[in-house]
Protein backbone atom coordinates (compact mmCIF):
# COMPACT_ATOMS: atom_id res chain seq x y z
CA UNK A 1 0.00 0.00 0.00
CA UNK A 2 2.80 2.18 0.94
CA UNK A 3 4.95 1.60 -2.39
CA UNK A 4 1.89 2.56 -4.36
CA UNK A 5 1.21 5.37 -2.81
CA UNK A 6 -2.15 4.12 -0.87
CA UNK A 7 -3.42 6.38 2.42
CA UNK A 8 -4.31 4.63 5.70
CA UNK A 9 -7.50 5.55 7.13
CA UNK A 10 -9.51 4.53 10.25
CA UNK A 11 -13.16 5.34 10.20
CA UNK A 12 -15.46 4.40 13.10
CA UNK A 13 -16.50 0.99 13.57
CA UNK A 14 -19.49 1.54 15.48
CA UNK A 15 -22.55 3.60 13.58
CA UNK A 16 -25.62 5.33 13.63
CA UNK A 17 -26.15 4.13 10.27
CA UNK A 18 -26.23 0.25 8.64
CA UNK A 19 -26.20 -1.52 5.18
CA UNK A 20 -29.69 -1.89 3.86
CA UNK A 21 -28.31 -4.90 1.96
CA UNK A 22 -30.99 -7.79 2.67
CA UNK A 23 -28.32 -10.27 2.80
CA UNK A 24 -25.75 -8.51 5.34
CA UNK A 25 -27.03 -8.83 9.05
CA UNK A 26 -26.02 -6.20 10.98
CA UNK A 27 -25.12 -6.58 14.64
CA UNK A 28 -27.16 -3.98 16.36
CA UNK A 29 -26.35 -2.51 19.75
CA UNK A 30 -28.48 -1.83 22.60
CA UNK A 31 -27.88 1.86 22.31
CA UNK A 32 -29.05 2.36 18.50
CA UNK A 33 -26.45 2.23 16.80
CA UNK A 34 -24.54 -0.55 14.31
CA UNK A 35 -21.22 -2.24 14.08
CA UNK A 36 -19.94 -1.82 10.64
CA UNK A 37 -20.17 -4.85 8.26
CA UNK A 38 -17.73 -3.06 6.30
CA UNK A 39 -16.33 0.66 6.41
CA UNK A 40 -17.12 0.98 3.04
CA UNK A 41 -19.80 4.08 3.80
CA UNK A 42 -17.16 6.21 5.92
CA UNK A 43 -14.48 5.43 3.52
CA UNK A 44 -16.11 6.85 0.53
CA UNK A 45 -17.14 9.70 2.60
CA UNK A 46 -14.00 10.71 3.15
CA UNK A 47 -12.86 10.37 -0.63
CA UNK A 48 -15.82 12.95 -0.87
CA UNK A 49 -14.48 15.17 1.66
CA UNK A 50 -11.15 15.47 -0.15
CA UNK A 51 -12.54 15.97 -3.30
CA UNK A 52 -14.06 18.87 -1.88
CA UNK A 53 -11.64 20.40 -0.23
CA UNK A 54 -10.23 23.62 -2.71
CA UNK A 55 -6.45 22.97 -0.84
CA UNK A 56 -6.44 19.38 -1.38
CA UNK A 57 -3.97 19.13 -4.76
CA UNK A 58 -3.91 15.23 -5.02
CA UNK A 59 -6.80 13.19 -4.46
CA UNK A 60 -5.23 10.33 -2.75
CA UNK A 61 -6.58 6.63 -2.80
CA UNK A 62 -7.24 5.20 0.65
CA UNK A 63 -7.11 1.89 2.46
CA UNK A 64 -8.51 0.58 5.91
CA UNK A 65 -7.69 -3.26 8.03
CA UNK A 66 -10.87 -3.33 10.15
CA UNK A 67 -12.75 -6.17 12.28
CA UNK A 68 -16.16 -5.87 10.70
CA UNK A 69 -19.26 -7.76 11.64
CA UNK A 70 -22.16 -10.03 10.41
CA UNK A 71 -24.45 -11.82 12.66
CA UNK A 72 -25.18 -14.81 12.48
CA UNK A 73 -22.49 -15.88 10.03
CA UNK A 74 -21.05 -19.51 11.56
CA UNK A 75 -19.47 -21.94 9.71
CA UNK A 76 -16.61 -23.44 7.55
CA UNK A 77 -15.71 -19.99 5.95
CA UNK A 78 -17.51 -17.77 8.06
CA UNK A 79 -17.24 -16.24 11.68
CA UNK A 80 -19.18 -13.05 12.93
CA UNK A 81 -16.20 -11.00 13.32
CA UNK A 82 -13.65 -11.01 10.84
CA UNK A 83 -10.85 -8.67 9.27
CA UNK A 84 -11.53 -7.02 6.16
CA UNK A 85 -8.72 -4.86 4.15
CA UNK A 86 -10.07 -2.81 1.94
CA UNK A 87 -9.10 -0.23 -0.45
CA UNK A 88 -10.21 2.86 -3.25
CA UNK A 89 -8.15 4.03 -6.05
CA UNK A 90 -9.50 7.31 -7.46
CA UNK A 91 -9.79 7.42 -11.21
CA UNK A 92 -9.75 3.23 -11.84
CA UNK A 93 -12.81 1.43 -12.96
CA UNK A 94 -13.47 -2.56 -12.22
CA UNK A 95 -10.85 -3.60 -15.04
CA UNK A 96 -7.83 -1.57 -13.26
CA UNK A 97 -8.96 -2.66 -10.11
CA UNK A 98 -8.99 -6.61 -11.01
CA UNK A 99 -5.01 -6.00 -12.36
CA UNK A 100 -4.42 -4.09 -8.96
CA UNK A 101 -5.90 -6.51 -6.59
CA UNK A 102 -3.94 -9.78 -8.77
CA UNK A 103 -0.66 -7.66 -8.45
CA UNK A 104 -1.21 -7.23 -5.03
CA UNK A 105 -2.43 -10.95 -4.41
CA UNK A 106 1.13 -12.17 -6.55
CA UNK A 107 3.43 -10.07 -4.19
CA UNK A 108 2.05 -12.16 -1.15
CA UNK A 109 2.38 -15.05 -2.69
CA UNK A 110 5.90 -14.20 -3.77
CA UNK A 111 6.70 -12.95 -0.45
CA UNK A 112 5.73 -16.18 0.62
CA UNK A 113 7.80 -18.41 -1.78
CA UNK A 114 4.31 -19.95 -3.24
CA UNK A 115 3.53 -20.68 -6.80
CA UNK A 116 1.28 -18.28 -8.43
CA UNK A 117 -0.32 -19.02 -11.40
CA UNK A 118 -1.51 -16.49 -13.50
CA UNK A 119 -5.48 -15.97 -12.37
CA UNK A 120 -8.76 -17.03 -14.54
CA UNK A 121 -11.07 -14.88 -15.37
CA UNK A 122 -14.93 -15.75 -15.44
CA UNK A 123 -17.69 -14.07 -16.91
CA UNK A 124 -21.05 -14.71 -14.35
CA UNK A 125 -23.53 -14.59 -17.36
CA UNK A 126 -21.44 -16.73 -19.60
CA UNK A 127 -20.67 -19.52 -16.78
CA UNK A 128 -24.91 -19.56 -16.60
CA UNK A 129 -25.18 -19.44 -20.21
CA UNK A 130 -22.67 -22.39 -20.44
CA UNK A 131 -25.19 -24.81 -18.12
CA UNK A 132 -28.61 -23.67 -18.02
CA UNK A 133 -28.67 -22.54 -21.96
CA UNK A 134 -30.04 -18.81 -21.16
CA UNK A 135 -28.51 -16.01 -19.59
CA UNK A 136 -29.13 -15.15 -15.77
CA UNK A 137 -31.63 -12.32 -16.46
CA UNK A 138 -33.72 -15.08 -19.03
CA UNK A 139 -33.44 -18.11 -16.15
CA UNK A 140 -36.50 -18.82 -13.87
CA UNK A 141 -36.24 -20.31 -10.52
CA UNK A 142 -38.08 -23.44 -12.38
CA UNK A 143 -34.90 -23.84 -15.33
CA UNK A 144 -32.95 -23.45 -12.31
CA UNK A 145 -34.74 -26.03 -10.09
CA UNK A 146 -34.62 -28.51 -13.19
CA UNK A 147 -30.96 -28.27 -13.18
CA UNK A 148 -30.89 -29.35 -9.63
CA UNK A 149 -32.82 -32.33 -10.16
CA UNK A 150 -31.49 -33.56 -13.08
CA UNK A 151 -28.30 -33.18 -11.48
CA UNK A 152 -30.42 -35.12 -8.46
CA UNK A 153 -28.85 -32.20 -5.78
CA UNK A 154 -31.51 -30.71 -3.39
CA UNK A 155 -32.96 -27.53 -4.27
CA UNK A 156 -34.71 -25.40 -1.20
CA UNK A 157 -38.91 -24.83 -1.76
CA UNK A 158 -38.63 -22.22 0.26
CA UNK A 159 -36.78 -20.00 -2.78
CA UNK A 160 -40.32 -19.81 -4.18
CA UNK A 161 -39.61 -17.17 -6.69
CA UNK A 162 -36.25 -14.94 -5.61
CA UNK A 163 -34.31 -15.67 -8.97
CA UNK A 164 -31.15 -14.19 -7.27
CA UNK A 165 -31.46 -16.86 -4.32
CA UNK A 166 -31.55 -19.65 -6.66
CA UNK A 167 -28.64 -18.39 -9.21
CA UNK A 168 -26.81 -17.87 -5.80
CA UNK A 169 -27.26 -21.51 -4.74
CA UNK A 170 -26.61 -22.50 -8.43
CA UNK A 171 -23.25 -20.85 -8.80
CA UNK A 172 -22.37 -22.50 -5.20
CA UNK A 173 -22.96 -26.15 -6.23
CA UNK A 174 -22.19 -26.19 -10.05
CA UNK A 175 -19.94 -23.16 -11.10
CA UNK A 176 -17.38 -22.47 -8.14
CA UNK A 177 -16.34 -26.31 -7.22
CA UNK A 178 -15.77 -26.16 -11.03
CA UNK A 179 -12.72 -23.25 -10.38
CA UNK A 180 -9.45 -24.54 -10.65
CA UNK A 181 -8.49 -25.01 -6.67
CA UNK A 182 -5.03 -23.82 -6.02
CA UNK A 183 -5.08 -20.97 -8.30
CA UNK A 184 -7.17 -17.69 -7.92
CA UNK A 185 -9.98 -17.23 -10.39
CA UNK A 186 -12.39 -13.89 -11.07
CA UNK A 187 -15.25 -13.84 -11.95
CA UNK A 188 -16.72 -10.51 -13.33
CA UNK A 189 -20.20 -8.73 -14.81
CA UNK A 190 -23.04 -10.31 -12.37
CA UNK A 191 -26.20 -10.02 -13.26
CA UNK A 192 -27.88 -6.18 -12.47
CA UNK A 193 -30.17 -7.88 -10.01
CA UNK A 194 -26.96 -8.36 -7.75
CA UNK A 195 -25.30 -5.14 -8.64
CA UNK A 196 -25.33 -4.33 -5.16
CA UNK A 197 -23.43 -0.38 -4.77
CA UNK A 198 -21.73 -1.21 -8.45
CA UNK A 199 -22.21 0.77 -11.37
CA UNK A 200 -23.93 -0.86 -14.05
CA UNK A 201 -22.32 -1.14 -17.51
CA UNK A 202 -22.79 -2.44 -20.87
CA UNK A 203 -20.61 -6.00 -21.24
CA UNK A 204 -18.86 -7.45 -24.70
CA UNK A 205 -22.60 -9.12 -26.03
CA UNK A 206 -24.31 -5.96 -25.73
CA UNK A 207 -26.14 -7.14 -22.01
CA UNK A 208 -26.92 -4.79 -19.13
CA UNK A 209 -24.42 -5.95 -16.43
CA UNK A 210 -23.18 -4.75 -12.79
CA UNK A 211 -19.63 -3.87 -12.96
CA UNK A 212 -18.98 -5.74 -9.98
CA UNK A 213 -16.26 -8.53 -9.33
CA UNK A 214 -15.51 -11.30 -6.91
CA UNK A 215 -11.96 -12.97 -6.16
CA UNK A 216 -12.32 -16.80 -5.74
CA UNK A 217 -9.11 -19.12 -4.03
CA UNK A 218 -10.12 -22.17 -5.76
CA UNK A 219 -13.69 -22.07 -4.71
CA UNK A 220 -12.98 -19.80 -1.45
CA UNK A 221 -14.26 -15.97 -1.70
CA UNK A 222 -11.98 -13.77 -0.77
CA UNK A 223 -13.15 -10.47 -1.81
CA UNK A 224 -15.92 -8.63 -3.51
CA UNK A 225 -15.11 -5.31 -5.91
CA UNK A 226 -17.14 -2.79 -7.58
CA UNK A 227 -16.89 0.25 -9.98
CA UNK A 228 -18.22 2.04 -7.60
CA UNK A 229 -21.53 4.05 -8.04
CA UNK A 230 -21.54 7.43 -7.61
CA UNK A 231 -25.20 8.92 -8.36
CA UNK A 232 -26.94 10.15 -5.29
CA UNK A 233 -30.22 9.28 -6.49
CA UNK A 234 -29.17 6.29 -8.05
CA UNK A 235 -28.17 5.33 -4.88
CA UNK A 236 -30.92 6.54 -2.57
CA UNK A 237 -33.04 4.42 -5.14
CA UNK A 238 -31.08 1.02 -4.25
CA UNK A 239 -31.65 1.63 -0.47
CA UNK A 240 -34.73 2.08 -1.38
CA UNK A 241 -35.20 -1.24 -2.83
CA UNK A 242 -33.22 -3.22 -0.16
CA UNK A 243 -35.53 -1.92 2.24
CA UNK A 244 -38.63 -3.71 0.37
CA UNK A 245 -36.78 -6.25 -0.45
CA UNK A 246 -35.98 -6.56 3.41
CA UNK A 247 -39.18 -6.07 4.46
CA UNK A 248 -40.54 -8.95 1.61
CA UNK A 249 -38.30 -11.39 3.54
CA UNK A 250 -39.00 -10.66 7.17
CA UNK A 251 -35.96 -8.99 7.87
CA UNK A 252 -35.76 -6.03 9.83
CA UNK A 253 -35.38 -2.60 8.50
CA UNK A 254 -32.13 -0.42 8.91
CA UNK A 255 -31.63 3.34 8.76
CA UNK A 256 -29.50 4.12 5.59
CA UNK A 257 -26.79 5.96 5.86
CA UNK A 258 -28.54 9.55 4.56
CA UNK A 259 -24.62 10.84 5.26
CA UNK A 260 -22.97 8.95 2.35
CA UNK A 261 -25.97 10.14 0.37
CA UNK A 262 -24.73 13.95 1.03
CA UNK A 263 -21.24 13.14 0.10
CA UNK A 264 -22.37 11.31 -3.03
CA UNK A 265 -24.49 14.56 -3.36
CA UNK A 266 -21.33 16.96 -2.95
CA UNK A 267 -19.42 14.98 -5.28
CA UNK A 268 -17.35 11.68 -4.92
CA UNK A 269 -14.64 11.21 -7.37
CA UNK A 270 -14.77 8.02 -9.39
CA UNK A 271 -13.40 4.87 -8.24
CA UNK A 272 -13.25 1.50 -7.95
CA UNK A 273 -13.05 -0.22 -4.42
CA UNK A 274 -12.93 -3.73 -2.34
CA UNK A 275 -12.82 -5.25 0.10
CA UNK A 276 -11.05 -8.84 0.78
CA UNK A 277 -10.74 -11.56 3.46
CA UNK A 278 -7.98 -11.49 5.03
CA UNK A 279 -8.69 -14.42 7.13
CA UNK A 280 -9.52 -15.86 4.24
CA UNK A 281 -6.55 -14.96 2.51
CA UNK A 282 -4.71 -16.30 5.29
CA UNK A 283 -6.37 -20.05 4.98
CA UNK A 284 -5.47 -19.36 0.93
CA UNK A 285 -2.03 -18.95 1.75
CA UNK A 286 -2.07 -21.68 4.53
CA UNK A 287 -3.81 -24.33 3.03
CA UNK A 288 -6.21 -24.23 6.21
CA UNK A 289 -9.56 -25.92 5.59
CA UNK A 290 -11.47 -23.94 8.39
CA UNK A 291 -11.52 -20.62 9.60
CA UNK A 292 -11.26 -21.20 12.94
CA UNK A 293 -7.55 -22.74 12.15
CA UNK A 294 -6.94 -18.65 11.66
CA UNK A 295 -8.41 -17.15 14.32
CA UNK A 296 -7.45 -17.06 17.89
CA UNK A 297 -10.78 -17.90 19.56
CA UNK A 298 -13.91 -18.54 17.38
CA UNK A 299 -17.37 -16.88 17.88
CA UNK A 300 -18.56 -20.33 19.92
CA UNK A 301 -15.27 -19.38 22.20
CA UNK A 302 -15.03 -16.15 21.74
CA UNK B 1 -44.91 -29.29 17.95
CA UNK B 2 -41.61 -27.22 18.06
CA UNK B 3 -39.84 -26.05 15.10
CA UNK B 4 -36.28 -25.64 14.82
CA UNK B 5 -34.39 -22.49 12.50
CA UNK B 6 -31.51 -23.06 10.23
CA UNK B 7 -29.78 -21.29 12.73
CA UNK B 8 -30.42 -24.05 15.57
CA UNK B 9 -29.16 -27.24 13.24
CA UNK B 10 -26.55 -29.07 14.49
CA UNK B 11 -25.45 -33.02 14.08
CA UNK B 12 -27.94 -35.43 16.09
CA UNK B 13 -30.90 -33.15 15.94
CA UNK B 14 -34.04 -34.93 15.11
CA UNK B 15 -36.39 -32.80 12.29
CA UNK B 16 -39.74 -34.26 10.74
CA UNK B 17 -38.94 -34.43 6.96
CA UNK B 18 -41.78 -35.48 3.90
CA UNK B 19 -43.50 -37.04 6.64
CA UNK B 20 -40.28 -39.18 8.43
CA UNK B 21 -38.30 -38.94 11.18
CA UNK B 22 -34.92 -37.61 10.22
CA UNK B 23 -31.61 -37.22 12.63
CA UNK B 24 -29.37 -34.11 11.09
CA UNK B 25 -25.73 -36.07 10.09
CA UNK B 26 -23.87 -32.44 9.27
CA UNK B 27 -25.04 -29.11 8.67
CA UNK B 28 -22.53 -26.35 6.54
CA UNK B 29 -23.22 -22.86 6.45
CA UNK B 30 -22.75 -21.75 3.02
CA UNK B 31 -22.81 -17.72 1.94
CA UNK B 32 -21.71 -15.85 -1.00
CA UNK B 33 -20.53 -12.21 1.21
CA UNK B 34 -23.63 -10.48 -0.88
CA UNK B 35 -26.25 -12.73 -1.15
CA UNK B 36 -28.52 -15.46 0.02
CA UNK B 37 -27.62 -17.47 3.11
CA UNK B 38 -28.37 -21.88 3.11
CA UNK B 39 -27.93 -24.34 5.11
CA UNK B 40 -26.53 -27.26 3.44
CA UNK B 41 -27.13 -31.09 5.71
CA UNK B 42 -26.59 -34.67 5.37
CA UNK B 43 -29.90 -36.29 7.42
CA UNK B 44 -30.32 -39.45 7.80
CA UNK B 45 -34.25 -40.66 7.76
CA UNK B 46 -34.57 -42.92 10.97
CA UNK B 47 -36.85 -45.30 9.43
CA UNK B 48 -34.92 -46.01 6.42
CA UNK B 49 -31.58 -45.14 7.53
CA UNK B 50 -30.87 -43.88 4.43
CA UNK B 51 -28.63 -40.78 4.39
CA UNK B 52 -29.55 -37.90 1.99
CA UNK B 53 -28.50 -34.32 1.14
CA UNK B 54 -30.79 -31.62 1.87
CA UNK B 55 -30.28 -27.65 1.14
CA UNK B 56 -32.56 -25.42 3.26
CA UNK B 57 -32.91 -21.34 2.58
CA UNK B 58 -31.67 -19.72 6.05
CA UNK B 59 -34.48 -18.66 8.19
CA UNK B 60 -36.59 -21.59 7.24
CA UNK B 61 -38.30 -23.59 9.88
CA UNK B 62 -38.53 -27.58 10.46
CA UNK B 63 -40.69 -29.62 13.01
CA UNK B 64 -38.88 -31.27 15.43
CA UNK B 65 -38.89 -34.71 15.58
CA UNK B 66 -40.71 -36.42 18.59
CA UNK B 67 -37.69 -39.30 18.95
CA UNK B 68 -36.29 -40.49 21.99
CA UNK B 69 -34.20 -42.62 23.26
CA UNK B 70 -34.76 -44.49 25.98
CA UNK B 71 -32.72 -47.30 27.99
CA UNK B 72 -34.51 -50.56 28.43
CA UNK B 73 -34.53 -54.19 29.04
CA UNK B 74 -35.08 -57.14 26.45
CA UNK B 75 -37.19 -59.39 27.97
CA UNK B 76 -38.33 -62.24 25.12
CA UNK B 77 -38.85 -62.66 21.88
CA UNK B 78 -42.00 -64.03 20.23
CA UNK B 79 -40.59 -65.17 16.80
CA UNK B 80 -42.71 -61.82 15.33
CA UNK B 81 -41.92 -58.84 17.94
CA UNK B 82 -39.01 -58.68 20.58
CA UNK B 83 -40.57 -57.45 23.94
CA UNK B 84 -38.91 -54.70 25.90
CA UNK B 85 -39.29 -53.23 29.50
CA UNK B 86 -38.67 -49.65 31.21
CA UNK B 87 -37.11 -50.97 34.26
CA UNK B 88 -38.42 -47.83 35.84
CA UNK B 89 -42.32 -47.50 34.61
CA UNK B 90 -42.10 -51.14 34.33
CA UNK B 91 -43.84 -50.20 30.70
CA UNK B 92 -43.77 -52.84 28.39
CA UNK B 93 -43.29 -52.05 24.47
CA UNK B 94 -42.86 -54.86 21.15
CA UNK B 95 -41.04 -53.65 18.77
CA UNK B 96 -41.09 -55.48 15.08
CA UNK B 97 -38.68 -56.52 12.73
CA UNK B 98 -37.74 -53.37 10.77
CA UNK B 99 -37.00 -51.97 14.36
CA UNK B 100 -35.47 -54.29 15.49
CA UNK B 101 -33.18 -54.96 12.31
CA UNK B 102 -29.70 -56.57 12.79
CA UNK B 103 -29.79 -56.04 16.74
CA UNK B 104 -31.49 -59.21 17.09
CA UNK B 105 -28.47 -61.30 16.85
CA UNK B 106 -27.11 -59.52 20.06
CA UNK B 107 -30.33 -59.62 22.27
CA UNK B 108 -30.22 -61.18 25.14
CA UNK B 109 -32.17 -61.63 28.10
CA UNK B 110 -32.21 -58.70 30.34
CA UNK B 111 -29.49 -56.88 28.30
CA UNK B 112 -30.24 -53.15 28.51
CA UNK B 113 -30.43 -51.93 24.98
CA UNK B 114 -31.21 -48.02 23.54
CA UNK B 115 -34.70 -48.26 21.78
CA UNK B 116 -35.36 -45.09 20.21
CA UNK B 117 -39.05 -44.20 20.45
CA UNK B 118 -40.56 -42.21 17.79
CA UNK B 119 -44.49 -41.15 18.91
CA UNK B 120 -43.96 -43.21 21.58
CA UNK B 121 -43.61 -46.44 18.77
CA UNK B 122 -39.71 -48.03 18.56
CA UNK B 123 -38.16 -47.15 15.31
CA UNK B 124 -34.91 -48.95 16.27
CA UNK B 125 -32.91 -51.00 19.05
CA UNK B 126 -29.28 -50.42 19.98
CA UNK B 127 -27.77 -53.73 21.84
CA UNK B 128 -25.60 -52.75 24.34
CA UNK B 129 -21.66 -52.26 22.75
CA UNK B 130 -20.59 -55.62 24.38
CA UNK B 131 -22.26 -58.73 24.96
CA UNK B 132 -21.01 -62.11 26.53
CA UNK B 133 -22.27 -65.22 24.62
CA UNK B 134 -21.77 -69.10 24.79
CA UNK B 135 -20.71 -70.75 21.69
CA UNK B 136 -23.35 -73.30 20.71
CA UNK B 137 -20.93 -74.69 17.51
CA UNK B 138 -17.65 -74.53 16.04
CA UNK B 139 -14.64 -76.40 14.94
CA UNK B 140 -12.65 -78.49 17.69
CA UNK B 141 -10.43 -75.87 19.43
CA UNK B 142 -6.21 -76.53 18.79
CA UNK B 143 -5.19 -76.79 22.12
CA UNK B 144 -2.05 -74.42 22.68
CA UNK B 145 -2.14 -72.54 19.86
CA UNK B 146 -2.31 -69.00 21.00
CA UNK B 147 0.32 -67.14 18.91
CA UNK B 148 -0.72 -67.73 14.64
CA UNK B 149 -3.39 -65.65 15.36
CA UNK B 150 -5.24 -67.43 13.20
CA UNK B 151 -9.60 -67.38 13.39
CA UNK B 152 -12.30 -69.30 12.65
CA UNK B 153 -16.13 -69.00 12.71
CA UNK B 154 -17.76 -69.56 15.87
CA UNK B 155 -21.76 -70.03 15.71
CA UNK B 156 -23.61 -68.38 18.81
CA UNK B 157 -27.30 -69.16 20.17
CA UNK B 158 -28.80 -66.18 18.73
CA UNK B 159 -27.62 -67.30 15.03
CA UNK B 160 -24.86 -64.50 14.99
CA UNK B 161 -21.19 -66.08 13.79
CA UNK B 162 -18.20 -64.38 15.27
CA UNK B 163 -14.85 -65.04 13.85
CA UNK B 164 -12.75 -66.59 16.99
CA UNK B 165 -8.96 -67.56 17.90
CA UNK B 166 -8.18 -71.04 17.43
CA UNK B 167 -8.01 -71.96 20.63
CA UNK B 168 -11.62 -71.48 21.17
CA UNK B 169 -13.94 -74.20 22.54
CA UNK B 170 -17.67 -75.13 22.17
CA UNK B 171 -19.55 -73.73 25.07
CA UNK B 172 -17.20 -71.39 25.73
CA UNK B 173 -18.02 -67.99 26.68
CA UNK B 174 -16.89 -65.13 24.90
CA UNK B 175 -17.11 -60.98 25.10
CA UNK B 176 -18.30 -59.39 21.70
CA UNK B 177 -17.86 -55.89 20.50
CA UNK B 178 -22.17 -55.66 18.68
CA UNK B 179 -20.73 -52.13 16.86
CA UNK B 180 -18.34 -54.18 14.89
CA UNK B 181 -19.34 -58.04 15.49
CA UNK B 182 -15.59 -58.72 16.83
CA UNK B 183 -14.79 -61.17 19.38
CA UNK B 184 -13.01 -59.86 22.34
CA UNK B 185 -11.86 -61.84 24.86
CA UNK B 186 -12.63 -65.19 26.76
CA UNK B 187 -15.00 -64.73 29.39
CA UNK B 188 -13.92 -66.71 32.68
Amino acid sequence: MEAREILEVCTPILSRHATTDPHVPSVCTTNERYLHTSPEFPMKRLLAAHAEAADVQVQPDIYQIAPVFRAGEYGTYHNPEFTLLEWYRVGMDHRALMDDTLQLLQHIWQTFDRPWQDAQICRYGVEVQARLGCWPEQATVEIIQAYFDQASRSFPSAIATDLDAALDLFMDEFVLPEFPPDSFTILKDYPESQAALSRLGIDEDRRCVAERFEVYYGSLELGNGFHELTDPLEQRQRFEDDLRKRKTLGEPSMPMDTLLLDALMAGMPECAGIALGLNRLQMALGGYDSIKQVLSFDDQRA
Amino acid sequence: MANYGTNEFKGGLKIMLDGDPHSIVSNEFVKPGKGQAFARTRVRNLKTGRVVERTFKSGESVESADVMDTAMQFLYSDGEYWHFMNPETFEQLAADKTAVADAYLWLMDEAMCEVTLYNGQPLAVTPPNFVEMTIKETDPGLRGDTATGGTKPAHMESGAVVKVPLFIEEGEKIKIDTRSGEYVSRVK
